[in-house]
């Protein structure tokens, strides 16, 4: 099983591309470095959007409230009781799983745009918590300087720690798209019905599939506390949501790492056209209704498509 | 082994299946008929839980399944196909097999292992006993209508059923299909010792392969019976096959 990884090309492509990630902090200037940091932690939100949306094909339009859950408890039980470190890591994204099982329990048993209208309402309940509870949330102000263990705290240090979880998790994430529940998730997206009929518990289905998005939502919203050290409650409102869902399609939502692209993408957008004028969306919007025309199934599923082409013709070639 | 008793259904005031019967004896080729509209499909959805029936009772193995989700009946041994090509159109054609060959071993909610492992061997024994094996890593929605239509049988087969009930398995082939597949039913019969049950609009089909055949109409059983006594009936043949020259 191992050789057969190791004779694959895009694995040590991969090896080589986090060597390349480890290496660029000592040589690029420290905005970069947070630039690709952010990146980073919002690639992990999108990755784990599209487990529901691309694979599992189900509108998940407030994916961002349990990336604010997860951000909210682990800076809550920093700041705000003497529990260890790592409880507080790991109670992110459990508590964002929660949060995910509670709110997809009431939405699974609707459809397509019932279910994301319900998510709206009910994950924008969660941002109104996180907005009006002053007493604990701080309000619209949110918590700052939320206390970072040291070896962490300083920006390179949290970039080779959101480097190495976001690794892990991707890790995680590939092995669960080509397990055997990936792909039921998948023939689940494709045609629910027939999946019933081979004796799937579709709503069970897609549920599991919701509780692991949302933990790994949950993990990137710890990261964003590692990077920025505060949590306000922008992280939890209907727009960030909306964002990482565009970041989807424009990455390829039928691909495994197209989100990746995606929110490296829109990120960039943000900051350096951003720097230039405050209408970036503008060109976001733009470049929206170009990929929708030209590229419907993302840039990364153009590129594999490409690819396969490729593939196809020497093969063609090969065999004359 | 299958056995509907006096089952109704209305969608608000249209009375969709009327108090149909139907008896499926294990190991034979059972035909439901009748005009457009007589609901058939109905039927076969109350079968299989996609609806859920008024009244009457589906007795499976001497077990009332009529209130159970689809996807415990097909546990219990009754696969369908669809009268429209329901695949999964963006999955490989052997990936649409083996999710429904993971589903019967239970192998669904396996998080860490690659699917491309398991189940391999059943999931290409299926292919090739309906003559896909040559096409597995098609993507399935671009497969021919027919491969298609074969396709959703060989989906069925992979729940492992006793009991296979095909919704017009023929619809839109061509004459050159529609041989094809019905050898294929037949051939399935026999060699795996299934149950079929199918609706069919061609009558030649219908009367050929079916050991027995039901004729519905506005959601009535007429009669149930061998393809000769079916044929002889005069009020099938005033409802449906359109007179004595029939």
């Amino acid at each position: 099983m191992f050789s057969e990884i190791l004779l694959k090309k895009s694995f040590w492509a991969s090896i080589a591309f986090f060597l390349i990630l480890m290496f660029l902090p000592s040589v690029i200037p420290r905005f970069y470095t947070y630039i690709l940091a952010v990146i980073f932690v919002t690639a992990l939100l999108a990755m784990s959007l599209n487990i529901v949306v691309g694979q599992g094909g189900l509108f998940q339009f407030h994916h961002a409230a349990f990336y604010g859950v997860g951000a909210y408890t682990v800076a809550l039980i920093l700041k705000k009781t003497g529990l260890p470190v790592w409880a507080g890591f790991i109670a992110g994204p459990l508590t964002a799983a929660l949060a995910g099982l509670i709110i997809g329990a009431f939405c699974i048993r609707l459809t397509n745009l019932y279910f994301g209208m319900l998510q709206i309402s009910l994950g924008s309940l969660l941002w109104a918590v996180a907005f009006r509870w002053y007493s604990l949330t701080g309000g619209d102000d949110g918590l700052h300087g939320i206390p970072i263990p040291d070896f962490i705290a300083a920006l390179n240090g949290a970039y080779y720690f959101i480097l190495i979880v976001l690794t892990v998790c991707l890790i995680v994430m590939y092995l669960i798209y080509k397990s055997p529940f990936g792909s039921t998730l998948q023939a689940a997206r494709d045609n629910p019905e027939r999946c019933a009929a081979v004796g799937v518990n579709v709503q069970r289905l897609q549920l599991s599939a919701i509780v692991i998005a949302t933990f790994f939502a949950g993990v990137a919203g710890v990261l964003f506390v590692v990077l920025e050290h505060s949590v306000f409650p922008d992280l939890l409102f209907w727009v960030l949501s909306l964002e990482v869902f565009i970041m989807c399609l424009l990455g390829g939502w039928f691909t495994f790492a197209g989100p990746i692209i995606g929110a490296a993408i829109t990120i960039s957008l943000r900051t350096f056209a951003g720097a230039y004028t405050e209408y970036w969306t503008m060109i976001l919007g733009i470049i929206l209704i170009l990929l929708i025309f030209f590229l419907p199934e993302g840039v990364m599923g153009f590129i594999i498509a490409k690819l396969r082409g490729k593939d196809i013709e020497m093969a063609e070639k090969e065999a004359e | 082994m299958l056995r509907v008793e006096a089952l109704h259904k209305s969608f608000d005031d249209f009375k969709a299946v009327n108090g149909a019967d139907l008896h499926v004896k294990k190991g034979a080729l059972v035909a439901v008929i009748g005009p457009n509209g007589a609901g058939k499909t109905t039927l076969f959805n109350l079968i299989t839980g996609q609806l859920q029936s008024d009244s009457g009772r589906v007795v499976f193995n001497e077990e009332e399944i009529s209130k159970l989700p689809p996807h415990r009946i097909c546990k219990k041994g009754i696969a369908r196909s669809f009268q429209i090509a329901n695949i999964f159109p963006r999955l490989t054609v052997f990936k649409n097999v083996q999710v429904a060959v993971l589903s019967q071993q239970k192998m669904s909610s396996r998080l860490f292992y690659p699917a491309s492992r398991l189940v391999v061997k059943e999931t290409d024994a299926i292919l090739e006993s309906v003559g896909l094996s040559d096409k597995t890593a098609y993507i399935a929605g671009s497969l021919s209508h027919g491969d298609k239509r074969v396709l959703e049988i060989a989906i069925a087969l992979g729940a492992e059923p006793q009991l296979l009930i095909l919704d017009e398995p023929t619809a839109g082939m061509s004459p050159e299909e529609t041989r094809t597949t019905m050898a294929l039913i037949r051939h399935l019969a026999q060699s795996r010792g299934l149950t079929f049950l199918f609706c069919e609009h061609d009558m030649e089909v219908v009367f050929t392969v079916a050991q027995s055949i039901m004729v519905m109409r506005q959601g009535e059983t007429i009669i149930q019976g061998a393809p000769l006594e079916v044929k002889a009936n005069e009020q099938v043949q005033e409802a449906y096959l359109g007179g004595s020259d029939a």
